[in-house]
């Protein structure tokens, strides 16, 4: 197991936006959490990287509890995240981008990392184009690529993806998919949240369904996608 | 996206002064350096017409700016590098005057060069204690609260009799110097420069009337404060406070303990004020409350916006605006006070991002002005 999320819970002040939610994610896997608007998805994710503080619960990566580990020590642990919204360095140049993604990393000056930037150029051939250009002045598409490079320059163990498909178009997004599995089956394990259910279960091992803060739903990518109720309320379909 | 690639492939032709600057051979390079270098330091004894403050002492003048300089450099550190908004910067420089003020002075008889890095010291200190505290908290209350910080130094200084209260600390001791020999100046009222073997400055000697050796001696310290500010800021220091300012959250998880970087640029910044302040209390002799108004915290955060704050040379600039311009226009009395004003609000209409902005701002903006052609080509299609 690499990461084990246990009776966690979460507040934003008074609100709780987690209430005891527990969950795994095993080596090699790509798992999902979906869930509407405000049911505590990326509050899942910024608690898993550290930027939100538990109120109760732990969190174990890989054997070791992180619960209470600040969020500037999990990427050299292996915990790498691409944030919400991106959260790309507007003002740096795409390679800058790049760079910062090595920043924790102990061996940044060695040649790995440049195996690693190749890597990255492979999965995204556009960052690679756009390599000078600053990063605020790409597309949201290409934004989103980045930030995701930019998460894989860490060489994360396990790398989370909050809303990699957020505001793009259709065909943008089923890319954005396509490289994820392609990350995973290159060894990467992954913690993805979607609002995308549909793309998002095809593509997963295994799935958490998250209501209201509460997990309300697992199994895997397949039964989920074909479970009536979860059809009904996340992928659109007649009831 | 074909359109979006034509866009950014079409190259700038003509390099601008800074690029053809940096294509110059190396010697070259050094030769122009040592000249510009040489012009600075000789500078108060040209007296050249129209630069030379007419109604004051241009070697004073020239050491106020000076000053300024060096503070906008270490402002820059706090405001321009790591996107702290200090509204009270003006404490740090009053901590290291008044350090070198009760060591030498007031409690003490050091000489004036032991207590400047004493005054570094102290300076620093209270930047990490005054941010410790304070940093968690972002933007608009971050300001706030160092609006008070400076307030709480003034204060302080007025009502405490150990420091002097109100009246101030005089007696300062005066840098060490030594007499060698004496360098004359130019005199230009016949209207050709003419050696003036009448006037002149004593090398180096650190006295009451004649301000240029001081001004000499904060060029160096402003030379020596550059190559540390070049040397952080191209380090993976300066990187993680690029990263900290643009986006916090990204940056942590990057891997960078944004807290730990904000405090060290709030920690350098302050070390640099307190140099700046004590250089200050060893040419006055003399210092009291008043020197440390909050007028002043605002003429230095105006230096660093109006130079371009995160571009050490564009904080230089504007420092010598803020600073020089004043003393310059002195014979329209209040009236420079109106035009200075006038003059600031028309930049910050005109020239927001500054006089000399850094690389990544004017990126930003090149950005800005690319999606904006993007969006208006997608509408006329």
């Amino acid at each position: 197991m690499l990461l084990e999320v246990k009776g966690l819970c979460v507040n934003y002040g008074r609100i709780e936006a987690i209430r005891d939610i527990s969950f795994t994610v095993d080596q090699g896997e790509i798992v999902t959490l979906i869930g509407a608007n405000g049911a505590g998805k990326t509050t899942t994710m910024k608690t898993i990287s550290g930027l939100r503080p538990v109120r109760a619960g732990t969190v174990t990566f890989d054997g070791k509890d992180i619960t209470d580990l600040p969020s500037y020590e999990r990427p050299v642990l292996g915990i790498s995240q691409s944030p919400e919204g991106r959260g790309c360095f507007v003002g740096m140049t795409v390679m800058e981008n790049l760079e910062m993604g090595t920043y924790a990393r102990p061996d940044r000056k060695s040649k790995a990392v440049k195996d690693d930037l190749e890597r990255v150029f492979e999965l995204f051939p556009r960052l690679k184009e756009r390599v000078n250009q600053a990063a605020g002045s790409m597309s949201g598409g290409e934004q989103q690529m980045l930030a995701m490079g930019r998460a894989l320059m860490a060489k994360p163990k396990l790398l989370l993806l909050d809303e990699p498909s957020m505001g793009l178009a259709p065909k943008l997004i089923q890319q954005i998919f396509d490289i994820v599995t392609e990350i995973n089956s290159q060894g990467t394990t992954v913690l993805l949240v979607e609002q995308n259910a549909a793309q998002a279960l095809k593509r997963s091992h295994r799935a958490y369904i998250l209501e209201t803060g509460e997990i309300v739903r697992e199994g895997t990518g397949k039964e989920l996608a074909n479970d009536p109720s979860v059809k009904a309320a996340y992928l659109g379909g007649d009831v | 996206m074909t359109t979006t690639t034509n866009v950014t492939q079409k190259k700038k032709d003509r390099p601008n002064l800074n690029e053809r600057i940096a294509d110059l051979p190396l010697p070259i390079k050094v030769v122009l350096w040592i000249l510009f270098a040489l012009f600075l330091f000789a500078l108060p004894l040209l007296n050249i017409p129209f630069i030379t403050t007419p109604d004051s002492d241009f070697g004073g003048v020239l050491f106020t700016v000076s000053t300024y300089v060096l503070v906008a450099l270490g402002l820059n550190i706090v405001v321009g590098y790591a996107g702290l908004l200090d509204l009270g910067y003006v404490g740090f420089y009053a901590v290291g005057a008044y350090t070198v003020g009760v060591l030498s002075s007031q409690h003490g008889s050091l000489p004036w060069l032991w207590c400047v890095p004493v005054a570094i010291a102290v300076a620093m200190v209270s930047g990490i204690l005054l941010g410790a505290p304070t940093l968690r908290v972002r933007g608009d209350y971050l300001a706030i609260v160092t609006l008070g910080f400076g307030e709480i130094v003034r204060l302080t200084l007025v009502n405490s009799q150990w420091l002097g209260g109100a009246q101030g600390i005089s007696n300062i001791p005066r840098p060490p110097g030594i007499e060698l020999f004496e360098v004359p100046s130019i005199d230009w009222s016949t209207g050709v420069p003419v050696v003036d073997l009448g006037t002149t400055t004593t090398f180096l000697k650190f006295g009451i009337s004649d301000f240029i050796p001081y001004y000499w001696l904060a060029l160096v310290v402003i030379a020596l404060v550059l190559v540390f500010d070049i040397l952080v800021k191209n380090s993976r220091v300066g990187r993680a406070w690029e990263a900290t300012r643009e986006d916090e959250d990204a940056a942590e998880l990057m891997g960078v303990p944004t807290f730990r970087f904000k405090l060290l640029a709030f920690a350098l910044g302050a070390a640099i004020g307190g140099l700046s302040g004590a250089l200050f209390a060893g040419k006055s002799g003399f210092i009291n409350p008043q020197s440390f108004e909050l007028l002043l915290s605002i003429l230095f955060l105006a230096a660093v916006v109006v130079g371009g704050q995160g571009n050490r040379w564009g904080v230089i600039l504007g420092a010598i605006v803020v600073s020089y311009f004043p003393e310059r226009f002195r014979e329209f009395a209040d009236f420079r006070v109106l035009v200075f004003g006038l003059a600031l609000m028309l930049l910050a209409i005109f020239r927001p991002q500054g006089l000399l902005p850094p690389r990544r701002t004017l990126r930003a903006k090149r950005a800005d002005a690319r999606q904006h052609v993007l969006e208006e080509g997608e509408a006329g299609a």
